[in-house]
């Protein structure tokens, strides 16, 4: 289908706490509706919440990375790369479910619990090094990135020394700025360096996610598939990167902006968990992560959509649906609502979601323990925004008290 | 209130161990849910309805309206 034939769509975010107004439109007006990417790739987009669980829960759309018709957030993005193997994210059953359950105990409810005092203990570290040093300073280096970073690191096996290189790679890999020759150096490096790491751990395997993996292969399949380990150690680091970073920065810029909401839960930590729901539905910082290609014609929101068609949830926007939401655009931390898309929805919902919401949930009430007048060193509104990236933040946070 | 849930389908995401602790819980192998209470009493009926709702696999199951 020629190009002019759809509407063009802007994707990049205009304002920190709102969709942009285009796709609010297209949520009142045209819910599922075909555009045109600023890529010029001609996909559909969903907006409406209803819609995005459908289209999440329904296994005739792929999320296979290399199927024709995957949307393209960025020219080359999707493009087939051969340094990694499919990642947990881009597979479709038969093969999602047994790679995603070979490592989902890592990741259970109790075995996050376990790791609890742990975290604590790097937020509280870092928190107490901000508090002996000057000020201002940015939130960004001294909280948001470290600490999610150690965590994942420590939970992977992944020297913490290494971390600056991690840091730099995972941040070209995620921005839609940088050259697409840049990302392949980034993917490329990232790649090489855990080949290394997953040799070393194959000769001495140690007692962590990746030594256990390891050693999990070993008794099921007899062998040691390096290339997927690499697969999956990537995308936890990655993930753990970009994602828990982000939002303890979004996440300090609302408690600003929100002195009462501040004060409740200084006031009572048992409000933080459903603060962190709220925290999470308000900003959905990776939505653009929810793309899927149909691979059969599908009706969905009473549109037809074709095999080979591309398909973006526009979840942002579908988690201020007034229809599930009452008062959508107000940011409630009481709401506690947990039907949000912020982590997605359907057999690939984020894997590190438990871990995710401790560590805010330990950031929150330690910040605001240690810290209780922490506050911008500058006006909110000179802030730069990752407008451009796939996974929205804040790119530097300078903080006072 | 009867509860049923479907090891086929769960992804492992753990909300319903979040909601409803005493109700549901996930094998330390592989994170698929585990049933701990078939009939909940009636102060769980709230968040294992909510379970129901968040499961994003769409893999719990409540039988009568208890």
């Amino acid at each position: 289908m020629p190009a002019e034939q759809s509407p063009a769509l802007p994707i990049a975010r205009t304002c920190p706490y709102a969709p942009r107004d285009e796709h609010v439109r297209l949520r009142e007006t045209d819910p599922v509706s075909k555009v045109t990417l600023p890529t010029g790739a001609e996909v559909w987009v969903v907006t409406r919440h209803e819609d995005i669980r459908a289209l999440l829960a329904d296994t005739r759309f792929s999320s296979d990375r290399r199927r024709p018709g995957f949307p393209m957030l960025d020219n080359g993005s999707g493009a087939p790369t051969d340094v990694l193997p499919p990642l947990l994210l881009t597979m479709d059953p038969p093969e999602h479910g047994p790679a995603r359950r070979a490592v989902l105990g890592e990741f259970t409810v109790k075995r996050m619990n376990k790791l609890k005092p742990r975290i604590q203990e790097i937020v509280d570290e870092h928190i107490d090094r901000m508090l002996a040093g000057p000020r201002p300073v940015d939130l960004v280096r001294a909280l948001s990135l470290p600490v999610p970073s150690l965590v994942i690191s420590e939970l992977l096996g992944v020297p913490y020394d290494d971390h600056a290189f991690f840091q730099s790679r995972s941040a070209s890999l995620v921005s839609r700025t940088v050259s697409q020759e840049e990302k392949q150096k980034a993917l490329f490096d990232l790649a090489g360096y855990l080949d290394e790491l997953l040799r070393a751990k194959e000769e001495v395997p140690t007692d962590d996610l990746l030594g256990r993996q390891i050693l999990r292969q070993r008794e099921v399949n007899g062998a040691v598939d390096r290339k997927d380990l690499m697969g999956l150690a990537f995308l936890l680091l990655i993930a753990g990167h970009e994602t828990t970073a982000n939002m303890i920065s979004l996440t300090m810029l609302q408690l600003v902006r929100d002195p009462g909401a501040r004060e409740a839960l200084r006031q009572d930590p048992g409000t933080t968990l459903p603060a962190v729901e709220e925290l999470l539905r308000y900003f959905t910082i990776a939505e653009q992560a929810l793309a899927r290609v149909a691979v059969e014609d599908v009706e969905l929101g009473g549109r037809l959509i074709k095999a080979g068609d591309g398909v973006l949830a526009l979840a942002h926007t579908a988690n201020r649906d007034p229809r599930v939401f009452p008062d959508p655009d107000t940011f409630d931390v009481g709401r506690g609502a947990r039907n949000h898309l912020a982590f997605g929805y359907g057999h690939h919902q984020c894997l590190g979601q438990n871990l995710a919401r401790l560590e805010l949930q330990i950031v929150i009430d330690t910040l605001l323990r240690k810290i209780p007048d922490i506050r911008p060193a500058v006006p909110v509104d000179e802030l730069s925004f990752k407008d451009d990236a796939i996974i929205y933040g804040i790119y530097e946070f300078p903080v006072t008290w | 209130m009867k509860v049923r849930v479907e090891e086929d389908r769960c992804c492992g995401a753990g909300q319903c161990v979040l909601l409803a602790p005493q109700v549901f819980d996930q094998r330390d192998d592989d994170g698929i849910v585990v049933l701990l209470d078939g009939t909940p009493p009636e102060a769980e009926h709230e968040a294992v309805r909510e379970a129901v709702s968040v499961c994003p696999a769409a893999a719990i199951h409540v039988d009568g309206d208890g």
